[in-house]
C-alpha cells in the first residue's frame, strides 16, 4: 500500500512555471496553492498577477485571474473586494512592482487595512527585463545597471518594505521569510497561512515578503544562490514576524 | 416626473446611482470635486462603495479591479487627472472592462487652470493612452443631457464591454439647472456578466481577463476583435443633433459647452436674416462624420467654434473635406467664449468671402 | 523506531534540473539523471529509492512542483 503524502495541490493549474531552474518563485507558487487549498476557498479566490517574471501567475493558479498594471495589483485588488467582499482575493508581487513602481498603492493599501493579501517575492533585482538594480537591491551588489556595484549615494539604499508597513495601522499580519531549507518553507506556508486569515476574519491587510533568489540574473548556481541569499540578503533583511493581529490558527 | 434644480457634477452621481453603478473611486481635483463629495454622502444610502483612492493612477485601476467583477463602476476627474489615469484606461479597453469615466475637462495643457475647456478632445477621441483603443466619448451641453447620457454610458459600457468617457467641461459641472431624473434601475435587471465576470471558478473553469499575451498572433486577434467592436459602435452608436439646419445656408459646428453658447448664436442670427444653423455631434466617438458630411449640399460654410486649438476642427474637416469652407474660431486656457464674441466673429467670416 | 519507507515520483518532462531536490535529500536518494529531458535538462532522478524515508524534502523544495511523495505502509 502506498499513502499519498504530496502532489500537486489543486489551486495550481498544472501548466509549467516559466521560471528559470532554481527560481523560488515557484515553491511559493506551490505553497499559496497548498493554503488555499488547506482553507477550502479556491472557488471564492481571486488572484492579481504583477508585471515581472511572475506576469504568467495568473495562468498557474487554478482559479479566477487578472494581471494588474505595474505596480497596482493593491489597487486592483481593492477594486475587486470591494465590489465584492465575499470573495478573497491576493496579489503576487516582486520587488520592483510592489517597492518601487507600486510603493504608493501598497502603502495606501495596507494602511486602510484592505482586507487582502499579498505575497511579496523580494529577490534584490529585476528578473523579467533582464537583472536591472531593484528598490531592494543591496549596497555593492552588481546588476546591469550598477554596473559598478549599487552605491548608497548615487543609487540610494536598499527598501525594507516590511519595516516600512509595519507602522501602517490597517495591517494585520506581517513577515518576512526564506525558503531555503525545507523548515524555511514549511514557516512561509503558515506565515501565507496567517496572512489569508488575517483577511479571511476581516481583520485587515495581510503580507508576506518571501527572500528568494535568482539564480539567473544573479549568475550563479541555484545551489550557491542560496547561500548568496543566507549570507547576504539575511543580514539586510532581518527575518520575522513583524504584525500578527490573526492570533493562533483555529 | 418632477423637475429639480441640480449641479451638472451632482446630477450626474445622481444619475449614475439611478443607473445601477454602486461602486464610486475617486480623487478629488477641481472642478469636479462636487461629484466625489455626492457620492461619498449618497452611495452609502442605497447600499454602495464610495472610496476616496491615494491618486487617479489608484483610481483606474480600482475600477478595473471592481469592473473585473461585473459590477456598473464610475470615476469622475479632471484633465490633469484623466491623464494620470490613460495607461489603467488602456489596460481596460483591451482586457474588456466596462467603466465609466467623467472627464470635467478644464484648461491646459499642464497644470493650466480650472476654468471650462475643451483640450482634452483628441485625449478623449484619438487615444490619450498607449495601443490601438478607442473609448465611447459622450458631450453633453445641458445638465439634463448629461443625466440621460450618464444612464446611456453605463448601458453602452455593459453592451460593448469597454470604458466609456463623460467628456464634460467646467462650465457644464458647476452650472444648476432643472433636470428630470430616470427611475431607479432594478440591479436585478442590470446586464448578465456571469459568462467572463470574475466571481470564483465555481463549477466552471476560470475567467482570465487580461490585456496581454505574448504571443504577437493572438495579441492580433484581440486586435482585431477590438476593431470589430469598434465598427459595430460606429455603425450602431453615432448621436447628433441638428438646430435649424433645414435651410441654413451657414452651420456652426460645436459641441459641449460651445454647442449651448452657440444656439444662442443661431437665435441671434436668424433675428438678423441670416440662415445659420448648428450641427452639435453628442458621440464625440464616434463621430456622426456622415450626417455632417450631407450637410454640405445645401450649406455654404461651416463654422467651427471651440475652447480649443481647433480639435475637433480635424474631424469637421474629415467629413467636410473639400467641398465646403471650413472658418474657425476658438477661444482657450479656460476662456468661454460669449454669444455676441462668436457671432461677430462669424459676421466677419461672412464679409470675409462676400 | 520502525524505519519509515517512502516512495517518489518525478516527473522529469517537467523538471528544470535545478537539483534543489538534490540538494535538500537527507539520504541522497536523488541525482542527476544522465540522460536529457525534451526541454534539453538533466532532470532529477530517483535512483536509490531503498533510502527514501519519505519525508517530503524533495516536494518543499522543488521549484518546479515535480514530485509526488507516497509512505509505504
Amino acid at each position: 500500500m502506498r499513502k499519498l503524502l504530496y502532489k500537486m495541490p489543486e489551486s495550481l493549474s498544472g501548466k509549467e512555471f516559466t521560471y528559470c531552474p532554481g527560481c523560488h518563485h515557484g515553491i511559493v507558487h506551490r505553497l499559496v496553492a497548498e493554503v488555499i487549498d488547506e482553507l477550502g476557498i479556491r472557488e471564492k479566490t481571486l488572484v492579481v498577477a504583477p508585471i515581472g517574471c511572475s506576469v504568467f501567475a495568473y495562468q498557474f493558479f487554478n482559479m479566477d485571474g487578472t494581471i494588474a498594471a505595474h505596480g497596482r495589483a493593491p489597487a486592483v485588488a481593492t477594486g475587486m473586494k470591494r465590489a465584492r467582499p465575499d470573495l478573497y482575493v491576493f496579489t503576487y508581487q516582486g520587488d520592483g512592482d510592489l517597492a518601487a513602481i507600486g510603493t504608493a498603492e501598497i502603502m495606501h493599501a495596507a494602511n486602510r487595512g484592505e482586507k487582502i493579501t499579498t505575497i511579496f517575492i523580494n529577490n534584490a533585482i529585476y528578473g523579467m527585463t533582464g537583472g536591472q538594480m531593484a528598490p531592494t537591491t543591496l549596497l555593492g551588489m552588481k546588476t546591469t545597471t550598477t554596473p559598478y556595484g549599487r552605491d548608497a549615494q548615487k543609487d540610494g539604499y536598499p527598501m525594507h518594505m516590511c519595516e516600512f508597513l509595519k507602522e501602517a495601522k490597517g495591517v494585520a499580519y506581517l513577515a518576512r521569510t526564506k525558503v531555503t531549507t525545507p523548515q524555511d518553507v514549511e514557516k512561509t506556508k503558515k506565515a501565507i497561512k496567517k496572512a489569508f486569515l488575517a483577511q479571511i476574519k476581516g481583520i485587515g491587510f495581510g503580507m508576506v515578503e518571501v527572500l528568494s533568489t535568482c539564480p539567473t540574473n544573479w549568475g550563479m548556481d541555484p545551489i550557491s544562490a542560496m547561500k548568496w541569499l543566507e549570507e547576504k540578503m539575511v543580514p539586510e533583511y532581518p527575518l520575522g514576524i513583524f504584525v500578527d493581529k490573526v492570533g493562533d490558527e483555529k | 416626473m418632477e423637475k429639480v434644480m441640480v449641479k451638472g457634477t451632482e446630477a450626474i452621481g445622481e444619475a449614475a446611482i439611478r443607473a445601477g453603478c454602486r461602486h464610486f473611486f475617486g480623487y478629488p481635483i477641481t472642478p469636479q470635486s462636487e461629484l466625489p463629495e455626492y457620492m461619498s454622502k449618497r452611495l452609502p444610502e442605497v447600499g454602495g462603495v464610495f472610496l476616496q483612492t491615494e491618486s487617479e493612477v489608484a483610481t483606474v485601476n480600482m475600477l478595473y479591479g471592481a469592473a473585473c467583477t461585473g459590477t456598473r463602476v464610475m470615476t469622475s476627474t479632471s484633465s490633469p487627472g484623466f491623464s494620470l489615469m490613460m495607461e489603467g484606461v488602456s489596460y481596460m479597453a483591451c482586457a474588456q472592462l466596462p467603466a465609466v469615466f467623467v472627464n470635467v475637462v478644464r484648461g491646459g495643457p499642464g497644470l493650466g487652470d480650472i476654468q471650462p475647456a475643451q483640450g482634452d478632445y483628441w485625449q478623449a477621441t484619438k487615444g490619450g493612452g498607449h495601443g490601438d483603443y478607442k473609448l465611447i466619448v459622450l458631450a453633453p451641453s445641458t445638465v439634463q443631457e448629461a443625466v440621460d447620457l450618464t444612464v446611456l454610458a453605463f448601458d453602452l459600457a455593459d453592451k460593448y464591454r469597454t470604458p466609456t468617457l463623460i467628456l464634460a467641461d467646467g462650465l457644464l459641472g458647476q452650472m444648476m439647472e432643472p433636470v428630470t431624473f430616470p427611475e431607479f434601475r432594478d440591479l436585478s435587471t442590470l446586464p448578465d456578466h456571469s459568462s467572463w465576470a470574475m466571481t470564483g471558478a465555481k463549477d466552471r473553469e476560470p475567467h482570465i481577463i487580461t490585456s496581454f499575451d505574448i504571443d504577437p498572433y493572438i495579441l492580433e486577434k484581440m486586435n482585431l476583435e477590438l476593431v470589430e467592436k469598434y465598427k459595430e459602435i460606429e455603425k450602431n452608436e453615432v448621436r447628433w443633433e441638428e438646430f435649424m439646419t433645414e435651410d441654413a445656408e451657414i452651420v456652426i459646428t460645436a459641441f459641449g459647452t460651445v454647442a449651448r453658447i452657440a444656439k444662442s448664436v443661431v437665435e441671434m442670427a436668424r433675428k438678423d436674416g441670416i440662415k445659420v444653423g448648428l450641427f452639435r455631434p453628442i458621440t464625440v466617438w464616434p463621430y456622426p462624420y456622415e450626417p455632417l458630411k450631407k450637410l454640405t449640399e445645401k450649406v455654404d460654410l461651416f463654422f467651427d467654434v471651440e475652447m480649443n486649438m481647433g480639435q475637433m476642427l480635424e474631424d469637421v474637416k474629415l467629413a467636410i473635406g473639400d467641398k465646403k469652407p471650413v472658418a474657425f474660431y476658438s477661444r482657450m486656457g479656460g476662456v468661454v467664449p460669449t454669444p455676441t464674441e462668436i457671432y461677430e466673429a462669424l459676421k466677419k467670416e461672412i464679409g470675409r468671402r462676400v | 523506531m520502525p524505519k519509515v519507507k517512502g516512495y517518489i515520483e518525478i516527473d522529469q518532462e517537467r523538471c528544470k534540473g535545478c537539483g534543489l531536490c538534490i540538494n535538500a535529500c537527507p539520504t541522497k536518494v536523488i541525482e542527476f539523471s544522465e540522460g536529457f529531458n525534451s526541454k534539453g535538462y538533466h532532470p532529477a532522478e530517483a535512483k536509490y529509492l531503498d533510502r527514501c524515508i519519505a519525508c517530503g524534502f524533495c516536494y518543499r523544495m522543488c521549484p518546479d512542483v515535480c514530485i509526488t511523495v507516497y509512505r509505504e505502509e
